[in-house]
């Protein structure tokens, strides 16, 4: 009894030890801690990609007591985000606030001429990068994407409807680069509140296809409701972990092998407020790279076929600078700029 | 009969001290979520979700659904007893309840409201218990056409429901479609009338909206009306159970058309707010008793209250079978099941068994133990009406206030809820009703998006409402019950001629 409990001792302190030597570089590059409760804000409504992966966060902190202060997280999505943003340009001056990114970042202030940028906050970190995947209804047995193409091209125009999640976004955005490969065939753009319903839609056959995130239809992939067609990213993703009886995220092929060369990812950043000092910011980097080491946050990327890229710094600030000059160009040429700008 | 044997298995699963504890825990903290207006049932679950991801998912989701439960109870208190609806599936209850409690019966109100939540919700459970899998295919027929069939069924099951003019009627259904369609467009993803002013981006919210119209509304008139409640003197009676559920046996077919819109809402996913908003339309339409109705008529009450508890629970269908959620309360709750691992979809029945149908037995255990709690507590809930009205109205002018800033946590919020306060004070006034507006504000945007989604399908050709028997057969219903008063008012003027010529 006794020769067990002090084992047990043992390995406790072992364990605690070694946790010390983990954190003990973080620890002693942030000084400056919060000192009241930190507000995360999720620039989008409840039950959403950014608003599962906020509140998932939220736990892991708390199941691993990664922060002294709590965490509260409150939703403001209105004006497509810019209700979050602007409220993040507005307190420039409380490092206690962090917000969540989605593509609405770079696409709302262009498409409806709200005032912000990302130029308004402190960039902290990216967590991951999610994916779009090019689906269609199971039914109809498109052989792969450029079959599919192919039957767009032979179509009426506009006879082909893509669902998507509200206008001007990342889903629109990507259907209006596959329109430049179509021949001047344009689609039918659907917008519907959310994306779970569109993956719904699509099963239904309302629509003809969907660039859902995998983790928005891959349960009607297993249910062989719907068919994956193609990736939109540079290369196909690490997970090779069989999702239906066989085929794993890691057998869909990348889009530009399959004949539409179109790619687009999305990003799951963080950012503070503009005033926080580099001390500040170095807190959260390393906060976040504590729930990035998690066994809970791995099993979450695998089950959303997320890009599991971390950048932070300089580095970042570059990523930001790219994309949104990118988002730019492609809102530009698919006429989605608002009149303002 | 392979489902019951499932039940039975599921029912072993729940029952266990520790979940029947955590269900006590989260109706009564629903109930609590219920009253207070703004803290909704959505934010309350989110809220509590980070607390359940130590729990296995079984115990996790018995106590966040219980107060889901709870906080349908909870909604209708506050919309009895100070016309101040909790939740927005409570505002069609105000419109009988309040009177009720005016006329001192509110612990009828009340005690009928939880017994009919009571059926509606169990009604739609039996459904998902045995049709689950050939009511998931149905939904699935539902596209934008169907959505807006559905709408339009809503708004005309409505019409013509306001005692004073039609034109009244009309001028403030119209005022409700305006300001719905403040903040962004959905469709063009563009902003409207907002004249440059962050604030309005985000639209007015229903919830605020109510509250000013109804709760901050009502304290105006009642200070005009020399600072006390109506009713309160009534004497508390102890048998107010009995008293009510005798009177409810008559009610059977209000009882059962309700629970038929309820849970037809619930699936297809309308959500329990215009359920509810249906369920009254219909009853004031076809029952006996329809022309009491907004004078404080227990069926007034009934209706609502059934059809949107029944909305509520059939509303989990859905969301565990195709990963749509069917009210914002589901979508917090679809977060939850990936969180704990499990993947709604499809294949959730199959690989999920155990998780299931403990969730299905514990929605039977909970609304049981929930309508207990709500029922032995009746007659605390209408003492607060004995509480002088100098020392509650401030106490509910700060609730109301603070149920509006929750909504955005805005102080913005706080300023548009007294703007509304006025509005709806003017409205009583002027003889205008505020059913009308507030149906059009919170359904709406809705029904414009999917207007707009089906003319996009169809590039612009009206008649796709009636491409297939199912939106063509909602869509003739609504214009039948759209053009009835319009029907009625002929004949009855033709009943009038027959009887005036003799004479």
């Amino acid at each position: 009894m006794i020769g067990k409990s002090l084992r047990k001792t043992a390995i406790a302190l072992a364990a605690g030890a070694a946790l010390l030597t983990a954190f003990a570089p973080g620890a002693a590059r942030a000084e400056w801690a919060p000192t009241k409760a930190v507000t995360f804000i999720i620039p989008a409504g409840t039950g959403g990609g950014a608003d599962q992966m906020a509140r998932f966060i939220q736990g892991v902190i708390q199941k691993n007591n990664l922060l002294d202060k709590p965490v509260v997280v409150i939703n403001k999505g209105g004006g497509a985000g810019a209700e979050g943003f602007i409220e993040m340009k507005g307190s420039a001056k409380d490092p206690h606030k962090i917000i969540i990114t989605l593509s609405n970042l770079f696409t709302t202030p262009l498409g409806t001429g709200a005032p912000f940028s990302w130029k308004d906050m402190k960039p902290v970190a990216m967590l991951a990068l999610d994916q779009f995947i090019l689906w269609t209804n199971a039914e109809k047995n498109y052989a792969d994407a450029k079959a599919y193409i192919d039957a767009v091209k032979a179509g009426a125009d506009r006879q082909f409807k893509m669902g998507g999640t509200g206008s001007k976004q990342e889903d629109q955005i990507i259907t209006a680069a596959i329109e430049k490969q179509t021949d001047g065939k344009k689609f039918t753009y659907v917008p519907y509140d959310g994306g779970g319903k569109v993956a719904v839609q699509l099963v239904g056959g309302h629509i003809d296809s969907s660039v859902n995130n995998p983790i928005e239809a891959v349960a009607q992939w297993r249910g062989k409701q719907l068919k994956p067609l193609c990736i939109f990213d540079s290369k196909r993703s690490t997970y090779t972990e069989k999702v239906t009886d066989d085929m794993a995220w890691s057998d869909i092929p990348t889009c530009t092998e399959a004949g539409l060369p179109v790619e687009y990812q999305m990003l799951r950043g963080i950012f503070t407020t503009a005033g926080a000092t580099d001390e500040q910011v170095a807190f959260y980097v390393d906060l976040f790279k504590k729930v990035l080491a998690t066994e809970d946050w791995k099993e979450f990327m695998k089950k959303g076929a997320f890009n599991q890229t971390f950048m932070s710094g300089p580095e970042f600030e570059k990523w930001l600078t790219d994309t949104e000059a990118k988002h730019k160009e492609l809102m530009q040429g698919a006429g989605f700029l608002a009149a303002a700008q | 009969m392979e489902e019951i044997g499932s039940l039975l298995g599921g029912f072993a699963v729940a029952i266990s001290p520790y979940n029947i504890a955590l269900m006590v825990v989260g109706i009564v903290l629903g109930v609590v979520i219920g009253v207070l207006p703004g803290l909704g049932g959505a934010n309350g679950v989110a809220i509590l979700l980070p607390l359940t991801f130590g729990m296995d998912p079984t115990s996790a989701i018995i106590m966040l659904t219980s107060i889901y439960w709870g906080a349908l109870f909870g909604g209708a208190i506050t919309a009895v007893l100070f016309n101040i609806p909790g939740e927005p599936w409570s505002v069609a209850t105000t419109f009988d309840g309040h009177p009720m409690a005016q006329k001192g019966k509110a612990d009828e109100a009340l005690v009928g409201a939880f017994t009919s939540s009571f059926v509606g919700a169990i009604f739609a459970v039996i459904l998902i218990t045995f049709l689950a899998p050939v009511i998931a295919k149905f939904a699935l027929r539902f596209g934008p056409a169907e959505f807006f069939a559905v709408q339009f069924l809503t708004f005309a099951s409505f019409l013509g429901m306001g005692r004073g003019s039609p034109m009244k009627t009309l001028a403030s259904m119209c005022l409700g479609f305006a300001l719905a369609s403040v903040g962004l467009d959905g469709v063009t993803g563009t902003l409207r009338l907002t004249f440059g002013h962050d604030e309005l981006m985000n639209g007015f919210k229903f919830l605020v909206a109510v509250i000013g119209l109804f709760g901050i509304g009502e304290i105006l008139s009642s200070m005009e009306e020399g600072l006390a409640f109506r009713g309160a003197a009534a004497k508390l009676k102890m048998d107010a159970v009995i008293r009510t559920w005798k009177q409810l046996p008559a009610m059977a077919v209000t009882f059962l058309r309700s629970c038929i819109v309820g849970c037809w809402m619930g699936i297809t996913p309308g959500g329990a707010t215009p359920a509810s908003f249906m369920g009254y339309g219909l009853a004031k339409r076809f029952s006996k008793r329809g022309r009491h109705f907004g004078k404080g008529e227990l069926e007034g009450v009934v209706a609502p209250e059934t059809a949107a508890h029944a909305a509520g629970t059939a509303a989990m269908l859905p969301m565990l079978t195709l990963g749509i959620p069917g009210s914002p309360t589901a979508a917090v709750l679809l977060g939850g099941l990936l969180i704990w691992g499990l993947q709604p979809g499809p294949l959730l029945f199959v690989e999920q068994k155990e998780f299931v149908w403990g969730l299905i037995a514990s929605m039977y255990m909970g609304n049981v133990v929930g309508l207990i709690i709500v029922l032995t507590c009746v007659p605390l809930f209408a003492a607060i009406l004995r509480v002088p009205f100098s020392i509650i109205a401030p106490a509910i002018v700060v609730v109301c206030a603070i149920g509006a800033y929750t909504v955005n946590n805005a102080m913005f919020d706080v300023w548009m809820m007294l703007v509304f306060g006025v509005l709806g004070y003017l409205f009583t006034k002027l003889g205008y009703p505020l059913p009308p507006l507030v149906l059009a504000l919170v359904l709406g945007d809705q029904a414009e998006s999917s207007f707009r989604q089906a003319m996009l399908t169809s590039q612009g050709d009206v008649t796709v409402f009636w491409h297939n028997w199912l939106s063509g057969g909602i869509m003739t219903l609504g214009v039948a019950l759209a053009l009835w008063p319009l029907v009625s008012m002929l004949f009855g003027k033709k009943d009038d001629d027959a009887l005036a010529n003799p004479a």
